[in-house]
C-alpha cells in the first residue's frame, strides 16, 4: 500500500522479533519491525529522536519513539509500554505478525550539531526509549564524538528496559555505563537511589559534554535541577516531551505545549527553548 | 469581474441549474441551521441571519471517513474523492474562517482530504443587511460585507439579489449559470454598498484586539482564567461551532468484518482531548482548558500563521449554555495587560 501522499495512510510492517523488556500490568514489550514494501523498506529515512505512529487496522494508531538507530539497519524498533487500548493490541503481536506503521515524525537529535562533543544520557523507565538511538548512533560513530555516558535507571530491576545491551556495556571500555534502581534488592550490585542522585554521584563534567534527558515528568525536573548543579548551561542540556497525539502532521491541535507542537517542532526540544514554553513541563 | 442580478423569484431555478452540474449547500433546519447538501432550491435565503453550525462541515466533515479496510487485511481503500460542490448563502464571517483555516490545513505536510474538497468549492456569500447582537466581525478585519475568501458575493436587495464575482472561480459560475442573471446597473452596486455600510454601523459589540496577542503568554498564571472558567460545563459547544475550530480525533470503527478509519471533530474543552494513557493529563481542569482555546486564537496561530483564528461571528457567545461570553474574556484579558 503506497500513499500517493496521503500522510493517513499507513505501511504494513512485519514484527520480525519482539520481546518482552519487562512484566507486569504495565510491561514493556519491544519489536523489532521490517516494511513489507521493498520500495518504502529502502526509502525509509529517520534520525535519531522521531517517531513514529504505529497500530493495528479496527483497533487504532499510538505515536511511538523510534528505539533503533538508522545505523542499525533496514528495520525500525519500537518498546511499547501497555497502556491503552491501542498498546494493549500491540502487546499481542508476535512474529510474523502485521502492524501499520506511518511516519517518521518529529524533529529530531542534532547528533550533526553534537560532533566532537561528549555525549551523556539520563534516562528513567520507558524514557530509555528516545535515548537508545542515540546511544546505538554514537557508538556507530565513535570517532565523530568524544565520550559517551550513559545513566539510566528504574524503579527495580524488573523494570529495566534494555537490560542485556546495558550489561554488555558495562563490559565495554568505551561506554561509561551506570545502572541505578530506586529501592535496594538482593543481588544488585549497582546503584540504589533515584536517578537524579546517580546522577551527582557520576558528577560528568559539563566541559564540551551534551546532556540528554528522558524519563518520568518528576526525574526530568530534578535532573534538569542537577544538570544546573554540576554547570551545565541550558543549551546543553535537551530533552523529549510527549503529549496525546493523532495526526502526527500539526493538524489535530492536541499535542501542543504552548504554541509548539510536540509532534512537527518536537519532540526535541533544548532546555533553553523549553524554560519559555509554560506548558512544557505540564 | 462580472456583476449580475438575481431576481428573488428565479431563486429555485437559479439553485437548479447550479445543483445540475455540483453539489449545492444551503441553510437548512429551522431549530438547528446547519448546510446540508440539496438538490432542489429551498426557500431563498436571508431570514435566518446565520447557520447555528458553520458551513465548515463542507470541506471538513464532522465524521469523515479516511479509508476503509477489512478487519485481518492491509489494504486500504480510499473513500471516492470530493465533487465539485457551490456553497449557497455562506456569511462573509464564515468564508473568511474558511481563509484562516487553510493555513493550517496545507501547512508542511498537506492534509489531502481538507485540500480535495476545499480546491472543488466554490463560496457563494451572503453579506449581512442586519447583523446580530453578538456579531463583533469588524473588531477583528472582518466586516457584513467582506469578500475575504468568498468567490461570489451576494447582498439583498430586497425583490432580488446583487451578486459581484471575487474571483475567477466565482467569475466562472456565474458564466455558468446566466440563464438566470441579468447585468447588475451602477444604482444596484451603490445599493449594494450603502447597505454593507448601513449594516457596519449597526455592529454593536467588539473589542480592540490590538495587544492581546502579545500579552497573553504574560498572563499565563493570571486569575482571570479560574474566574472566566468557572462555570464552564465542558460541553464543548463554542469549539463544535466555532467556524475556524479544527482540531479532530482519529477512531477505528468496526461493523462485522468491516472497518473504517474516520476522523471527527474534537474538543479541547473535553478532558480526554490531552489525556494521556498513563492517566496524566497536562490540562486538568477547565482553566487550562479555557486558557488553552484563548491561546490557541489570539496567540498560537498568530504565532504560527500570523492570523487570529477568530472571525467574530458571536456563535459560541450565543450558544453557550452558561453564558460564557469570549469578548467578556478578551476584556478581562485587556483589563489585566
Amino acid at each position: 500500500m503506497k500513499n500517493n501522499g496521503n500522510p493517513y495512510i499507513p505501511h504494513a510492517a512485519t514484527v520480525e522479533e519482539a520481546w518482552n523488556e519487562t512484566y507486569g500490568d504495565r510491561c514493556i514489550r519491544t519489536f523489532k519491525v521490517v516494511f513489507d514494501d521493498e520500495e518504502i523498506r529502502e526509502s525509509w529515512e529517520h534520525r535519531p529522536g522521531q517517531c513514529a505512529i504505529i497500530g493495528i487496522l479496527g483497533v487504532g494508531e499510538s505515536m511511538i519513539s523510534i528505539s533503533s538507530s538508522p545505523t542499525e539497519g533496514k528495520f525500525l524498533r519500537f518498546s511499547v509500554m501497555r497502556m491503552g487500548k491501542v498498546t494493549k493490541a500491540l502487546h499481542q503481536l508476535e512474529p510474523g505478525d502485521k502492524m501499520m506503521v506511518r511516519g517518521p515524525y518529529g524533529n529530531s537529535f542534532p547528533v550533526e550539531e553534537w560532533k566532537g562533543k561528549n555525549i551523556l544520557t539520563i534516562g528513567g523507565g520507558i524514557g530509555q526509549a528516545p535515548l537508545r538511538p542515540i546511544v546505538e548512533y554514537v557508538k556507530a560513530n565513535k570517532d565523530d564524538y568524544g565520550d559517551l555516558t550513559t545513566i539510566y535507571g528504574s524503579r527495580t530491576s524488573d523494570d529495566l528496559c534494555f537490560r542485556n545491551e546495558f550489561e554488555n556495556m558495562m563490559e565495554d571500555d568505551s561506554v561509561s555505563c551506570h545502572l541505578s534502581v530506586d529501592v535496594e534488592e538482593q543481588d544488585w550490585p549497582h546503584f540504589v537511589g533515584f536517578v537524579p542522585t546517580l546522577l551527582m554521584e557520576v558528577n560528568p563534567s559539563p566541559e564540551n559534554r551534551i546532556a540528554i534527558t528522558c524519563g518520568p515528568p518528576i526525574m526530568i525536573k530534578f535532573v534538569l535541577e542537577n544538570l544546573k548543579k554540576l554547570g551545565f548551561e541550558d543549551e546543553q542540556i535537551y530533552t523529549t516531551l510527549e503529549n496525546r497525539m493523532k495526526c502526527g502532521i500539526g493538524k489535530c491541535g492536541r499535542c501542543n505545549a504552548g504554541n509548539l507542537y510536540v509532534c512537527k517542532d518536537g519532540p526535541v526540544f533544548n532546555y533553553a527553548t523549553l524554560k519559555q514554553v509554560p506548558e512544557a513541563f505540564a | 469581474m462580472s456583476e449580475k442580478i438575481l431576481n428573488k423569484d428565479k431563486w429555485s431555478d437559479f439553485v437548479s441549474n447550479v445543483a445540475s452540474s455540483k453539489q449545492v449547500w444551503t441553510m437548512t433546519g429551522d431549530d438547528t441551521v446547519t448546510f446540508t447538501p440539496c438538490a432542489e432550491a429551498e426557500e431563498a435565503p436571508g431570514k435566518v441571519l446565520n447557520a447555528t453550525v458553520p458551513p465548515k462541515n463542507v470541506v471538513f466533515p464532522q465524521t469523515e471517513t479516511l479509508f476503509r479496510f477489512m478487519f485481518g487485511q492491509l489494504e486500504a481503500e480510499l473513500p471516492e474523492e470530493a465533487q465539485e460542490a457551490v456553497v449557497l448563502g455562506l456569511r462573509p464571517c464564515d468564508a473568511r474562517a474558511m481563509n484562516i483555516v487553510d493555513d493550517l490545513f496545507s501547512w508542511d505536510e498537506e492534509d489531502t482530504y481538507y485540500q480535495d474538497k476545499r480546491q472543488k468549492t466554490t463560496l457563494v456569500g451572503l453579506a449581512c443587511n442586519e447583523p446580530g447582537i453578538n456579531c463583533f466581525c469588524t473588531s477583528l478585519e472582518g466586516s457584513p460585507a467582506s469578500t475575504e475568501g468568498l468567490d461570489v458575493i451576494m447582498a439583498d436587495l430586497g425583490e432580488k439579489y446583487y451578486l459581484q464575482a471575487i474571483t475567477d472561480k466565482g467569475d466562472k459560475l456565474l458564466a455558468d449559470v446566466s440563464g438566470q442573471l441579468e447585468d447588475a446597473s451602477d444604482n444596484d452596486k451603490k445599493a449594494f454598498q450603502e447597505l454593507a455600510e448601513a449594516a457596519e454601523g449597526k455592529i454593536k459589540r467588539g473589542i480592540d484586539a490590538s495587544g492581546i496577542p502579545e500579552g497573553l503568554p504574560n498572563l499565563w498564571e493570571h486569575e482571570l482564567w479560574q474566574k472566566v472558567s468557572e462555570a464552564c460545563l465542558g460541553c464543548g459547544a463554542c469549539t463544535y461551532l466555532c467556524p475556524t475550530c479544527h482540531c479532530f480525533d482519529i477512531q477505528d470503527e468496526l461493523e462485522g468484518f468491516k472497518g473504517r478509519r474516520c476522523r471527527m471533530w474534537d474538543s479541547c474543552m473535553y478532558g480526554e482531548y490531552t489525556l494521556h494513557a498513563s492517566g496524566h493529563n497536562p490540562r486538568p481542569t477547565r482553566r487550562e482548558r479555557t486558557r488553552n482555546r484563548i491561546n490557541h486564537k489570539y496567540n498560537y496561530y498568530v504565532e504560527k500563521f500570523d492570523k487570529i483564528a477568530c472571525v467574530g461571528c458571536g456563535r459560541c457567545i450565543n450558544q453557550c449554555p452558561v453564558n460564557i461570553d469570549i469578548l467578556n474574556i478578551l476584556s478581562k484579558v485587556k483589563e489585566a495587560l
